[in-house]
Parts: C-alpha cells; structure tokens; sequence
C-alpha cells in the first residue's frame, strides 16, 4: 500500500511530525534558542587569553627617582589595574602565594645609584607560575616598561641602540581577542546543540518505544532519518542567522567574505554534526546514555578544534586525529570568512572534508540502525 | 516522609543506590572513562606553551649583520624557518597558513645596524591572537640578544641600562600542562557532582520513581543523603584516578597533602552536589536538566572559572557574573595544591563560599521538593 504514497509525501508528514515534537514544549522551544545566544555573547567577552587590569604588588627598597619613574610608567600601563605597596619582601612573597597579585616587583636600594652610576640595574621579578601563559606576558609588559624608562634614564645608551622590531599583524592588527572569539564560538555552539538535538531526539523515541513503531511504519529507514535530521538543521540555520546579525550589527564584528558561502559551509557542517549525533543515538538505548555519549563526543571535538589552543602546538598524532574533526575545519572557514575575506575556492576546499565528514557518520548511522532494528 | 532517622533504613537506601550506579554502564563511562579521556586531552591536546613557530624569513640585504641576524633567527629554538625569500611570496604563505608570522630583514638593515640602530619588520598571522603576540614578542627578543651581543663583541656596552630578573614560582619551567591537569580535575568534579547528578536524578522524576520514595517513610534528611552520598563516593573515586594520572603520566608535580585535596575536594562536591539535586528537583525533565546543567554547571567551569581565560581580562560585567561560578573558587585551590603546596589561608576563604553556595543549593532542594509533596 505504502508505495502508492509518493516519498515525498512521507518524507514532508515525517518532517511535520518531528517539528511538532521538538517545538511543542515551550520549555524546549526557549531551551533552543535562547542558551546559544547568551553562550555566544557570554562567552565570546569571558573567554580572552589577552592579559588586562592584572593586579601587580611592589617592595621598594630605593629612595630614588629610578624607582619612581618606573612605577609611574607602570601605573600609566592599561595592563595593570591594581599596583599595591607592600612593606616587606615576606609580605610580598605572601600577596603572591594567596594570588593577590599575579606578579611582584621588588627595588634594591641601590637600584637608582646604580642607574646614575651607568651600571646595570636589575628589577627583580617573581611571577605566579600557576597561572603561567599569563604570568609570561606580564613579564613581556615589565620588560616593555624596564626598556622605556632605561631609555628615559639614560638617553645617551639609549641612542646608541636603537634596533627594534616593527610587528603588523595581518587579518587583526590590535590583536582582538573578541574579532577571533566570535567566529569560532558560532562553530563550538551551533556544533554542540544541533548533535545534542539530534541525539536527544532519537533516543526519547527509543527509550518510550515509539522509535520501534515508525521502524515497522511504511516510512523507509531513510526517510525517517530525513525526518530526523530537519528539525535540528532549520533550528541551527536559524540560530546561525542570529549569531551572524548579533556578530555584525551588536559586536561590530564585519562578514568580509561571502554570506551565501557562510551558509553554505554551516549547513554541511551541520550535517556533519547531524551525523555524528546520530550515530550516538542508534548507539544509545535510553536518553541518559545518549547525553553521555553525546558528552562523551563533544568534549573532545571541542577541545580540538583549535579555539582553546592551537592545533600546531598539539602532538602530531593528535594533529591527524584533528583532521576527522567537523569543528577544525569549520573555524578554519569562519576565521577565514570574518577576519581573512577568504575566497570562495578556498572556502569550498576546506567544505570538502565536511562532506566526507557527513557523507560517513550518516552512512555509519544508518548501518547501525539497521542492524539494531534486525 | 516524617519519620525518625533510621541508619539501617539509611543504608538500605545507599545501597540500592549503588546498585543502580553500578549496574548502568554509561554512569561509570562518565565516572571514570571520561575523566581519563578529559585528563589526556588537557594533558596533551591543549597546549598553551608555543613550541616552535613555523615562519618565513626574507632577507633583504646581503651584509655581515644580515645574514648573522639571520643565523640568529634559523638557529633559535623557538622558531622553526620553513622558507625564504621574497616577502611576497612569503606573505602567500601566510595568508595560506604555512608559516605563521614572516621576518623581513630590510635593504639597509647592516647601514642602520653601524648607526646603532636597525630595524626588522614581524608580520604576524592575528587570526590567531595569542600565538600572533608571542612571536612578536620572541622575535624581539631573539633580535635584542643578537644586538646585545653583537655590541659586547665590538666592545660596547651591550647589556641595556635596566633588566627585569625574572622568577616564575611554582612551575619554574613554565608548563602550562602543569596549571591544565590539576583545573582540569575541577571539569571531572562539576561533570561528576552536577551533571550527571541532575541527569540520573531528572529521569528518576521523569519515570515516577521518585514519587515512590517520596511515599516511604524515608525522611527529607535521609532522602538527600541517599541521593547524593553514591554521587560524591563517585566523584571522590574520580579524582583519586585523575590525581594518580596527572602525577604519574603527565609529571605534574604534587607539593600540598592528600589531605588538603581531600577537604578541598568535598568542598566543592557539596556545592555541585547541592546544584545537581536542584536543577533535577525544578526541572524534572532530562533533556532540560542536561541543558540546564550544560549551561549553568560545565560550560562556565570551563570559560568562567579562570581555569583557561584569566578573569581579570574579562569586562566588568562578566567579572561580576564570575561571582556566582563554584568553580571559580575551587580552581586556585588545585592548581595550589599540586603546584604550590598547602596554604591554608588561601584555601579556608574559598572552601567557605564553596559551603555557602552548597548550603544554599539544598535549603533550595529542600524547598523545592517540600513544595511538590504538598
């Protein structure tokens, strides 16, 4: 009977029925769409390796003017927030152990005689190495501000050696933390909700039994996975086109490349996300596993992605592994496509391993479900 | 729900309760398989120490200085010279991801050099700001040295007139696996106390047993112990696992007491616990306990607690909302303990606040569920 009803047909009552299913709990429905946004403009301000308004603690021994011209130098620097005195070296050494401050400096109290008397001075630094990525660029800005008021001091050296180096940096020259944040959050959130929709979607059905009816339905197994896979791709469009005018329009942040390419590559990206959510769930027997699993997936995949840290600075065999990872590819192209204009032809490069991507999980997915149903 | 306490009804409670973690495999998957996975990637994936930086290097003028600059720049450890020659060539290379960051050695560089100055351009790549601020600041450096020494060789004074001796304390080798390991012990913790916590809990609500319990004679007290007792035993066995990993695999070293990891530890497991049991309590839906508990629980212990992001970087607002992150509290404490050693007056201040939020969280439990029996 069931091929008198065409296939589209099927496929569009299976697409109507799943819609219905994710969007009838208005809980659901807020669940959706509000957390990734509040994620995107939450996380994209929190999450920031630049090294601002640290608190810096000082022990001056000198009584001469060197000292003070380096801490005003320091007190003018919009890296520093707070720069608190102390008294002693063992207070000092206390404020840093508590993490009061992040780093102390301490003046001998021949520092400044030995900066008139032409010797080298030493400023004695010690830095938090539990915080150690920020302890190293704080140690960056004292040796910025040591070379500045050497060159106040003494303006004789300081022409004599004037060697620096100019750095532009191409794509994003201050540096903003922010214009690289914002890209790559749209591929971590728009990854995580639409493999967790996928999954959760699935082994609801399985855990109340109502999966094992639409197997014995005249739907074809295809279909039904059609069915599956919609509700979570038009809720991650939707919530993609939110990022974008929140990124552009809120965060100022422009689209130099093409907008048809930026949809483009996020809808194959979601399907890759698709796929591999599921094949957790025809994995999962109960909801509880597939959010395990889900969890299980997803924190790698985002910690590989190359948003927390760099894919060069990983071992190579995780460099190979990153390869088969949807995310990695993805903040690729929307690195490319908000800060670096990139071209179509290199967008769609980079598009390919998000087919393969799509094109094996759903095949693995559909094998799996298969034999489950047998 | 009224009755006496009774510790054989207590215990007959727990053990059922351990039965039921036991004997579902994907509650031990997460209690233990994924925080072995979670230690591995934070102990190998994530990377914050740059190794060496691929880059191109153009070399414009043929003199002495030129090329012993240039021989600075090959042999130095922290750059990795994968091609020369022109800059634009090289600045392909660049915007192609080859190289990260070109060094020009500009025409008259030896002329500026026998002035006493001598300048080189860094062109970085800032689509990845953090990598793009260290080798500006390391290509400096590598020029500073070569210039120190070349003016010590010709019998000037090399060394500038101020220097910073720097100190890092309590991880002199400035790993940054050392600082990740022991906050990624603080992820297991929230996954293990909140997350699955709220999950296992949510679907008892979901299935109706816990209304069954709700009619035993089982008092409030009793009820709340049963549920969390199992949870934090669980959570416990984690982090003996991690710790042992962290020390033996990744060399992490390990000054404090297993004592201080142990109070610390519960501390902050009372507090996840507590916010576990009421996201299960208010929600009573497992898809929305996850995403409650993804969103209020994991994500901000990973972007919020300081563990990665420094907080002092972040803007006011998301200062004040870090305020009410748990593990904000907890991740100086580890990374103390294992880095620093015990330091009781950096660790009570934080485990009270880490009591207070846990005493608030079941006061709230407590409410909820008195509210539904009613």
């Amino acid at each position: 009977m069931n091929r008198f009803i065409p296939t589209l047909t099927r496929i569009w009552a299976m697409i109507v029925k799943e819609m219905w299913a994710v969007l009838r709990d208005p809980r659901g429905r807020i669940i959706l769409v509000v957390p990734p946004i509040i994620q995107l403009v939450l996380f994209a301000s929190a999450a920031t390796l630049e090294v601002k308004n640290v608190s810096i603690g000082i022990y001056n021994r000198d009584s001469g003017q060197a000292s003070v011209e380096f801490m005003s130098q320091m007190a003018g620097s919009p890296n520093f927030g707070h720069i608190v005195m102390y008294h002693s070296a063992q207070e000092l050494r206390d404020a840093l152990s508590r993490q009061r401050i992040i780093a102390g400096v301490m003046f001998d109290d021949g520092f400044s005689r030995d900066v008139s008397a032409h010797r080298p001075a030493t400023v004695f630094a010690m830095l938090d190495g539990r915080r150690s990525n920020a302890a190293q660029i704080v140690s960056g800005y004292l040796g910025v501000i040591a070379a500045n008021v050497g060159a106040t001091l003494r303006p004789d050296l300081a022409q004599m050696n004037t060697g620096k180096s100019i750095v532009r940096n191409m794509f994003n020259p201050n540096l903003d933390f922010l214009l690289f944040m914002l890209p790559s959050l749209v591929v971590t959130v728009a990854g995580i909700s639409s493999m967790s929709v996928t999954a959760q979607s699935v082994a609801r059905e399985r855990e109340l039994g109502s999966f094992d009816q639409l197997m014995v339905s005249p739907l074809r197994l295809y279909e039904i996975l059609i069915g599956k896979m919609t509700p979570p791709v038009l809720i991650g469009l939707f919530n993609v086109t939110i990022y974008l005018v929140v990124i552009t329009q809120i965060f100022g942040e422009p689209l130099r490349g093409s907008v048809i390419m930026y949809f483009v590559s996020l809808l194959l990206f979601l399907i890759a996300n698709i796929g591999i959510g599921m094949m957790v769930s025809s994995i999962a027997q109960t909801q509880q596993q597939a959010f395990l699993g889900m969890f299980l997936v997803t924190v790698p995949i985002s910690l590989l992605s190359g948003v927390t840290s760099p894919i060069d600075n990983m071992p190579v065999w995780l460099q190979v592994i990153a390869q088969a990872n949807p995310q990695k590819h993805m903040v690729v192209i929307m690195e490319g496509l908000f800060l670096k204009a990139m071209p179509v032809s290199d967008v769609l490069a980079n598009c390919v391993p998000l087919v393969m991507i799509a094109a094996v999980s759903l095949a693995l997915a559909t094998l799996l479900f298969r034999s489950g149903v047998e | 729900m009224s009755a006496a306490f009774s510790p054989r009804r207590l215990a007959a409670m727990m053990l059922k309760e351990f039965y039921q973690i036991i004997r579902d495999p994907s509650t031990i998957l997460i209690a233990f398989v994924l925080p072995l996975i979670l230690i591995f990637l934070f102990g190998f994936a994530v990377n914050l120490d740059t190794s060496r930086t691929r880059i191109g290097l153009a070399v414009e003028d043929n003199g002495d200085a030129a090329r012993s600059l240039a021989g600075a720049f090959q042999s130095s450890r922290w750059f990795n010279v994968v091609a020369t020659g022109s800059v634009g060539p090289l600045k392909d290379a660049l915007v192609g991801e080859r190289v990260r960051g070109v060094i020009v050695i500009p025409q008259d560089f030896g002329r500026e050099v026998a002035h006493g100055s001598g300048e080189i351009q860094v062109i970085t790549d800032g689509s990845i700001p953090n990598s793009a601020s260290f080798l500006g600041s390391y290509a400096e450096g590598v020029r500073a040295s070569w210039a120190a020494q070349r003016a010590t060789d010709h019998g000037q004074a090399g060394a500038p007139p101020i220097s910073v001796d720097n100190r890092l304390w309590f991880n002199p080798g400035s790993i940054s696996r050392n600082y990740l390991v022991p906050g990624a012990i603080a992820i297991v913790m929230t996954m293990i106390g909140t997350l699955l916590t709220a999950l296992v809990i949510a679907r008892e609500w979901e299935r109706g047993t816990m209304e069954a319990i709700m009619a035993t004679s089982l008092n409030m007290a009793e009820f709340i112990a049963t549920k969390v007792l199992p949870y934090y035993v669980l959570g416990l066995g984690a982090i003996t696992v991690c710790t042992v990993v962290a020390i033996t695999v990744f060399d992490v070293p390990f000054h404090g007491s297993v004592f201080a990891l142990f109070v610390i530890s519960s501390s902050f497991l009372f507090s996840a616990l507590g916010q576990g049991l009421l996201i299960s309590a208010t929600t009573k839906n497992q898809f929305i306990a996850s995403q409650i508990a993804l969103l209020t629980a994991f994500l901000p212990s990973l972007l919020l607690s300081g563990f990665i992001y420094e907080i002092s970087s972040a803007p006011l607002w998301v200062r004040y909302v870090t305020i009410f992150v748990p593990a904000r509290y907890l991740i100086p404490q580890l990374q103390t303990v294992f880095l620093a050693g015990d330091d009781w007056s950096l660790f009570l201040p934080d485990i009270g606040v880490l009591l207070l939020f846990g005493t608030f969280f079941f006061i709230l439990t407590v409410r909820a569920n008195k509210r539904r029996i009613a």
